[in-house]
C-alpha cells in the first residue's frame, strides 16, 4: 500500500510493503467487525419506551464464549503477524548479504557526509570520494554502510528504501541496502537532533552502472586536480 | 492557629484544603488550564506546518528553535500536566472516597502536599519559557546527548528546568499513588467486597501501581541526566564510557507503561458510563479486571518497541515485537467486553454516553494502527513518521480528551450540584469529534507518504514538498483550530451551568454507585451516614424489580436498616 505513495527502490521495500498490506487486511477485518457490531448495537438497543434492558452477567459459560472466541481468534492473528513481522525484520536488519561495495555515512549537527569508494572500488583507501549531503550509489549492487554520528543521535532514513537506522555517537552501526531503481530521492534525519533538525536534508542518487562509473571518474579527476593545485 | 470560628476562610477552604474533593478540583482546574496551554502550543506549531513561514495570529513567527520548544512542551504538558492530573489525580481524588464510601483519603495532608508539588512543577515548566536560551526543544523523550549537553541543545537553562519539572511531577504522583492504593485497600465501606468495587476505581488503582513500579528507574535516570547537564558527568556520554541508549531504556521502561497508566482510568470511566446509560450490568466484570491486570503486567515488557531502529541488538526486536503485539489481546478483550455490555441494553444517548461511545469508536483506530508499529518489520518504515504521531493521538485524545469529557460530563452534577446543558453538551461533542478526525486522518496519510516528525518546514525535502501533502497538512491545521475553538462551548457550558444550571439532586442518572447517595455536591465528610454495601455496582435492570437500578447501599428487599444493624 505504501508503494502508492512512495516508490519502492530497494530489494526489501516490497517485503516491508507486503507486511504492511497483510497487517491492513487483518486489522482492517477486526476494525470493521468491531465497529459494525458496535454501531449496530447502539442502533438496535436504543431506548424504547416501556422496554427494560436485559440482565446479563456475562459470567455464564455460554455467555463467556462471546469474549473467549474472538479472544482466541485475535490471538491467532497476532501469532501470524508476529511471525511475518519477524521474517521481514530478519531479512532487513538481521542478515547481511555479501557486499558489492561499502559506503560510510557520517551524521552531525546538521549535515550528512558520505564516503564512497574511488576508482579502486575499495573504501578506506586514498582515492575515496567524500561528498556532503549527496550519496551516490549504483543500481543493482548490494551496499554495506557504516553509520556514525559525531555529536547527538541522528537517524539515517531513506523512505524509498524503507530503510531507517539511528546513528549513535560512539558506535559504528552497520546495515545494508540494494537499490533497485534509478533516480534521486530524499534522505532524511528521522531523529530530532536540535535546532537544525529540519535543515539536514540529503539526497540519494541511484545511477546506472555507466552513469555511476562516469560520476566516480569525474569526482576522482576533480580530487586529483585539487590535490595538484598549489 | 487561634481558636478561629469553624467557618473556614477562602484560602483555607480552596487552596490549603485537605478535603479530597477540593484537591480533586485543584488537579482538575490546573489540568484544564495546562491543556489550554498545550492546545495553544499545538495551534502555533500546526499553523507553521499548515502555512509555513507565515506569522501566526496571536503568536507571531515560529522560528525553528521555538518550533522545537513548542512541540516538546506540547507533548510534555499533554501527558504529564493534563492527562495524568485530570484522569488519575482529579478523578482519583474526587471519586475514590465517594465511590468506596468513606469520608476522605487515608493521608489527607500527603494529598495536599502532592498537589502543591504538582503545582510547583507546573510553575517551573512554564518558567522554562522565560529563561535565557528559551525552553527545552529536544522532544518530550529528551534523548541524550542532545538533552545532556548545552552545546547541542542550545538551551542551557531550559533543559534543566524541564527536567526538574518532570521529576517533581513524578514525585507528586508517587504521593498520590500511595494514597489511592492505601485508601482503596483500607477504607472501603462495610460490605464492599473486592468484586463490588466499581471498575473505574480498580482501573485507577492498577494504573497507580503500574506508575509507581515503573517510574523509579526514570527518576534515577533523570538525576543522572541532571548531573550530565549541570555537573558535566558522563552517564550518557559515550566518550567517557557512558551510553546514550541507557536513557532510552529507562525512559521507555516508564514511558510505555505510562500509556496504560492513563488508558486504564479512561477505560474505567467509559465502562462505568456505558453501564449506567445502557442500563446494563457490565459484561463479565471479572474479565474486565483480569484484562486490566494482564495489560498492567504485559506493559512492563514492551518498552523496546520504541527502540527497534535505535541501535539495540536487532535480535531483541523479535522479543519485543511478540510482547507488543500480544498486548493487543487484553486490550481487544476490554473493547469486546464494552461492546458486549451494550447488547440487550436500553441505550440513552446523553452527553456523557456520547463521549463514552466515541471513546470506543476512536480508540479502536488508535488500537489497530498500533499493530503496524509494534511489528518490527513495518516499524522500520513508520518509525518517527507522522503515522506514529497520528496513531498515538488516536489513543491519547480518546484517553485524555474524550475520556475526561465523559467523566466530567457524567460527574458534573455530583461535583457542583447542577446539571450541564445537554444541548450545548451535544453541540460541543460534535464540534470536537468531527474536527478531531480531520486532524489525524490526514496525518496518517502524510506519515505513510514519508513525513518525518519534528520538522519545522518540509520545503527542503523535494519528495515531501508536494502540493498534495501540503494540502493535507493544511487540512489538519484548520481542523486543529476548529477543535480548539469548539472548547469555548465547553467552558461556557461548564461555568454557566455551575452557576445557574438545573439543580441535580442526589442521583440524576439513576446510578448505583455510592457517590450518588451522597448529597450533590457532597459536604465535607461526604456522607451523612457512612454507607453499607449490599451488592455490586452494576445491578441495572435486575429481574423482578420495578426500578431499573439498585443502589449498592440500598438494603435488600424486606430488610430494614435496624434489622441489618442487629444482624451485625
Amino acid at each position: 500500500m505504501i508503494e502508492w505513495l512512495v516508490p519502492q527502490a530497494s530489494s526489501y521495500a516490497a517485503s516491508i510493503d507486503n507486511l504492511i498490506t497483510l497487517i491492513t487486511v487483518l486489522v482492517g477485518f477486526w476494525f470493521l467487525v468491531a465497529q459494525g457490531v458496535f454501531f449496530y448495537f447502539i442502533f438496535k438497543y436504543r431506548e424504547r419506551p416501556g422496554q427494560k434492558a436485559q440482565y446479563i452477567t456475562g459470567e455464564k459459560k455460554e455467555e463467556k464464549k462471546w469474549i473467549s472466541r474472538p479472544h482466541n481468534a485475535v490471538l491467532v492473528c497476532d501469532i501470524v503477524l508476529i511471525a511475518m513481522a519477524i521474517k521481514v525484520w530478519v531479512e532487513v536488519k538481521q542478515t547481511m548479504p555479501p557486499a558489492d561495495a561499502k559506503v560510510n555515512v557520517i551524521s552531525q549537527q546538521w549535515a550528512w557526509s558520505f564516503e564512497h569508494p574511488g576508482p579502486d572500488g575499495k573504501l578506506g583507501t586514498e582515492d575515496d570520494i567524500r561528498t556532503g549531503d549527496e550519496l551516490h550509489v549504483e543500481v543493482g549492487k548490494t551496499y554495506h554502510f557504516n553509520l556514525v554520528s559525531r555529536d547527538v543521535l541522528h537517524s539515517f532514513s531513506i523512505p524509498v528504501f524503507r530503510l531507517k537506522q539511528d546513528a549513535v555517537p560512539g558506535r559504528i552501526i552497520q546495515g545494508w541496502f540494494k537499490p533497485t531503481k534509478t533516480g534521486s530521492f530524499d534522505i532524511q534525519c528521522a531523529e530530532i537532533c536540535g535546532v537544525g533538525h529540519g535543515l539536514m536534508p540529503g539526497r540519494i542518487i541511484i545511477e546506472s552502472p555507466a552513469a555511476h562509473a562516469a560520476w566516480v571518474a569525474e569526482q576522482s579527476q576533480k580530487k586529483l586536480a585539487s590535490a595538484k593545485a598549489p | 492557629m487561634s481558636n478561629a470560628p469553624h467557618e473556614e476562610g477562602w484560602v483555607k477552604k480552596y487552596l490549603w484544603s485537605t478535603d479530597h474533593k477540593i484537591i480533586g478540583f485543584q488537579y482538575l482546574f490546573t489540568g484544564m488550564a495546562m491543556a489550554l496551554l498545550g492546545g495553544f502550543f499545538a495551534y502555533a506549531f500546526r499553523m507553521q506546518l499548515g502555512f509555513p513561514g507565515k506569522s501566526v495570529p496571536g503568536y507571531g513567527l515560529v522560528s525553528p528553535n521555538e518550533y522545537n520548544a513548542l512541540v516538546t512542551n506540547h507533548g510534555t504538558i499533554m501527558i504529564f500536566w493534563f492527562a495524568m492530573p485530570v484522569l488519575i489525580a482529579a478523578f482519583g481524588n474526587f471519586l475514590i472516597p465517594l465511590m468506596i464510601g468513606c469520608d476522605d483519603m487515608v493521608f489527607p495532608r500527603l494529598n495536599r502536599l502532592s498537589y502543591q508539588i504538582f503545582l510547583l512543577s507546573a510553575v517551573i515548566l512554564i518558567a522554562s519559557f522565560f529563561v535565557p536560551g528559551g525552553a527545552f526543544g529536544g522532544a518530550w523523550t529528551a534523548y541524550p546527548p542532545l538533552s545532556a549537553k548545552h552545546q547541542y541543545s542550545l538551551t542551557p537553562a531550559g533543559a534543566t528546568f524541564w527536567l526538574l519539572a518532570v521529576a517533581l511531577e513524578f514525585v507528586a504522583f508517587l504521593m498520590g499513588g500511595i494514597n489511592f492504593v492505601t485508601t482503596v485497600m483500607n477504607s472501603r465501606a462495610p460490605g464492599m467486597k473486592w468484586h463490588q468495587i466499581p471498575v473505574v476505581i480498580w482501573m485507577i488503582v492498577v494504573a497507580s501501581i503500574v506508575f509507581m513500579a515503573s517510574v523509579g528507574p526514570l527518576v534515577a535516570g533523570a538525576v543522572m541526566l541532571l548531573f550530565d547537564q549541570q555537573f558535566g558527568t558522563g552517564f550518557y556520554d559515550p566518550v567517557r564510557g557512558g551510553d546514550p541508549i541507557l536513557w532510552q531504556h529507562l525512559f521507555w521502561f516508564f514511558g510505555h507503561p505510562e500509556v496504560y497508566v492513563v488508558l486504564l482510568p479512561a477505560v474505567g470511566i467509559v465502562i462505568d458510563v456505558i453501564a449506567v446509560f445502557a442500563r446494563k450490568k457490565v459484561f463479565a466484570y471479572k474479565t474486565v479486571l483480569y484484562t486490566a491486570f494482564a495489560t498492567g503486567i504485559l506493559s512492563f515488557f514492551v518498552w523496546a518497541h520504541h527502540q527497534f531502529v535505535a541501535g539495540i541488538d536487532p535480535r531483541m526486536a523479535n522479543v519485543f515485537t511478540a510482547t507488543t503485539v500480544l498486548i493487543s489481546v487484553p486490550i481487544a478483550e476490554m473493547i469486546f467486553v464494552t461492546i458486549a455490555t451494550l447488547y440487550g441494553g436500553s441505550i440513552r444517548l446523553t452527553t456523557p454516553m456520547l463521549w463514552a461511545l466515541a471513546f470506543v469508536a476512536e480508540f479502536l483506530i488508535g488500537g489497530v494502527t498500533g499493530i503496524y508499529l509494534g511489528s518490527s518489520g513495518s516499524d522500520i518504515y513508520f518509525h518517527d513518521t507522522y503515522f506514529v504521531l497520528a496513531h498515538f493521538h488516536y489513543t491519547f485524545v480518546p484517553i485524555a480528551v474524550i475520556g475526561s469529557f465523559a467523566g466530567v460530563t457524567y460527574w458534573f452534577p455530583k461535583m457542583f450540584g447542577k446539571m450541564l446543558d445537554e444541548k450545548l453538551g451535544k453541540l460541543h461533542f460534535w464540534a470536537t469529534i468531527i474536527p478531531f478526525n480531520f486532524i489525524f486522518i490526514p496525518l496518517f496519510i502524510t506519515g505513510a507518504a514519508g513525513d518525518h516528525r519534528r520538522i519545522h518546514d518540509y520545503s527542503r525535502f523535494p519528495d515531501l514538498a508536494r502540493a498534495d501533502l501540503q494540502n493535507l497538512r493544511a487540512i489538519a491545521t484548520v481542523a486543529t483550530v476548529a477543535m480548539l475553538v469548539a472548547q469555548v462551548i465547553f467552558f461556557y457550558n461548564f461555568f454557566k451551568s455551575m452557576k445557574s444550571g438545573k439543580r441535580a439532586g442526589n442521583n440524576p442518572w439513576n446510578a448505583n454507585t455510592l457517590e450518588w447517595s451522597a448529597a450533590s455536591p457532597p459536604p465535607h465528610g461526604n456522607f451523612e451516614v457512612l454507607p453499607t454495601v449490599y451488592r455490586g455496582p452494576y445491578e441495572y435492570s435486575a429481574p423482578g424489580r420495578e426500578s431499573d437500578f439498585w443502589p449498592q447501599d440500598e438494603p435488600p428487599d424486606g430488610e430494614t436498616e435496624p434489622a441489618q444493624e442487629a444482624a451485625e
